[in-house]
């Protein structure tokens, strides 16, 4: 029997809605994944923290705010001295094409915007826990 | 030994780590257990448990804290949601009420799915209760998953058994019922603003009256709160700190722990002791012993009892 994988999804910065993560979480549970989710207007710290107590496979980012840029860098930035550095990012909402490759360059495993196929998310969530980042 | 000792140090990234191996029966987590299950035995066992949105998260939140102020004892929060029969998956949803518990470090909370089990909380539920334990953590709250009446595997788990009921659940019959008023050390009538909240409150102290007590046995207090704003938290933990001094003073604590020390050893018996015995049928034997069932051939009493002969 394979490890049940165990996703975080959080939501950080000060956007108001949260349906997309939402369906998000939705579907990753029925793909049969344990999704521990944190709520709205979570901080970079708040959500390192649990990804740690909760020793996650994966940490799946929803940011409508546009503050992607500066939100992420530092998510990853505190997961890395928490000594979380090898753990998978996955980032969705409302994010320009220009940023993508800004983000992956930060080591974000992938991207997904408006209207993306929840297949290919749950996919993606599945292969990136599968190949933890090297450090 | 390695995990272990960063275990003890406070390191809570090989706490994580280590939980995640007990949950997921991994090798690596029974010896860890093992050497440290000696310094086992020293929290505070809280089970919190009572119908879904009663309020269980938020007041296990508001407690936490409260107990946070009193004193520097670490607190532990093992939260339980239920598994999806169908796919497996969960979520797990408690921290949202836990925010305020959020950047202490001397807190630590684990989302649990229930994987199955039906009493409420999962089968490795008390292998992560020792860890925390182990891991110097004063008071462990468990939440069950929404429990309604026969949910009751907590009483066996925790040292003081806190029901939370909220207003407009049913008359006092549903309170009459056997079950999950029956396990409460503590009843908490949370959401006490609403408008039932007073009937509602004396349907369960009247249903409790009707329990009368022996001398020297513990009569459930009934306790209101309202855990959005923490009206009241201050009375239901000194409730439940009456309710562990009187385990403590009464011996009733000592019986409970043996019980679930039995229990435990029990239930570690039977899961042993059906593995072994399946390992122990040769090829097809056990599925051939389930289609008879599933074809109304046999009863289950009759193919086990057959597959017991046949063994010797």
């Amino acid at each position: 029997m394979s490890k049940k994988l165990r996703i975080l999804i959080a939501k950080p910065g000060l956007d108001g809605h949260d349906r997309g993560a939402k369906v998000i979480a939705r579907c990753l549970r029925d793909a049969g994944m344990e999704v521990i989710y944190t709520g709205l207007r979570q901080t970079p710290e708040m959500i390192a923290d649990a990804a740690l107590q909760e020793d996650v496979d994966a940490i799946g980012l929803s940011i409508l705010s546009g503050a992607h840029l500066a939100l992420v860098p530092r998510i990853l930035e505190i997961l890395q001295t928490q000594g979380m550095a090898q753990l998978p990012v996955l980032i969705g909402g409302i994010i320009p094409d220009d940023d993508v490759p800004t983000l992956k360059a930060m080591g974000v495993a992938a991207v997904f915007g408006p209207g993306a196929n929840t297949e290919a998310i749950t996919r993606a969530f599945e292969e990136a826990a599968a190949s933890p980042k090297a450090v | 030994m390695g995990l272990a000792e960063d275990v003890l140090r406070g390191d809570r990234l090989a706490l994580a780590r280590w939980l995640t191996w007990l949950e997921e029966d991994d090798p690596r987590g029974d010896p860890v257990l093992a050497e440290l299950f000696p310094r086992t035995g020293r929290a505070h066992r809280l089970g919190v448990t009572g119908p879904p949105g009663s309020g269980k998260s938020t007041l296990v939140n508001q407690a936490a804290a409260w107990c946070r102020k009193q004193s520097s004892e670490r607190v532990a929060v093992l939260a339980v949601d239920p598994s999806s029969p169908f796919t497996g998956g969960a979520i797990l949803g408690d921290r949202i009420r836990m925010r305020d518990l959020a950047g202490d470090k001397g807190v630590f909370i684990r989302s649990m799915a229930s994987r199955g089990a039906l009493g409420g909380l999962s089968r490795r539920t008390a292998e992560l209760v020792e860890a925390l334990d182990a891991a110097g953590y004063g008071r462990v709250f468990i939440e069950t998953v929404g429990a309604g009446q026969a949910e009751v595997d907590i009483a066996r788990m925790a040292d003081t058994t806190i029901v939370v009921e909220a207003p407009g659940m049913g008359d006092d019959i549903q309170a009459l019922k056997a079950g999950i008023l029956e396990i409460a050390d503590v009843l908490v009538v949370n959401k006490a603003d609403l408008p039932n909240a007073a009937a509602t409150e004396r349907a369960l102290r009247a249903s409790l009256e009707l329990a009368a007590g022996r001398p020297g046995s513990w009569t459930p207090p009934v306790v209101s709160t309202v855990a959005e704003s923490g009206q009241g938290i201050d009375l239901l933990m000194e409730a439940v700190d009456r309710h562990r001094d009187w385990l403590r003073q009464s011996g009733e604590g000592e019986a409970r722990r043996r019980a679930r020390a039995a229990s435990r050893l029990d239930s570690e018996l039977q899961h042993v002791l059906i593995e072994r015995f399946r390992r122990g049928l040769s090829d097809g034997r056990y599925d051939a012993a389930l289609a008879a069932v599933l074809e109304r051939r046999r009863t289950p009493a009759q193919a086990a009892d057959e597959l017991i002969r046949e063994r010797g």
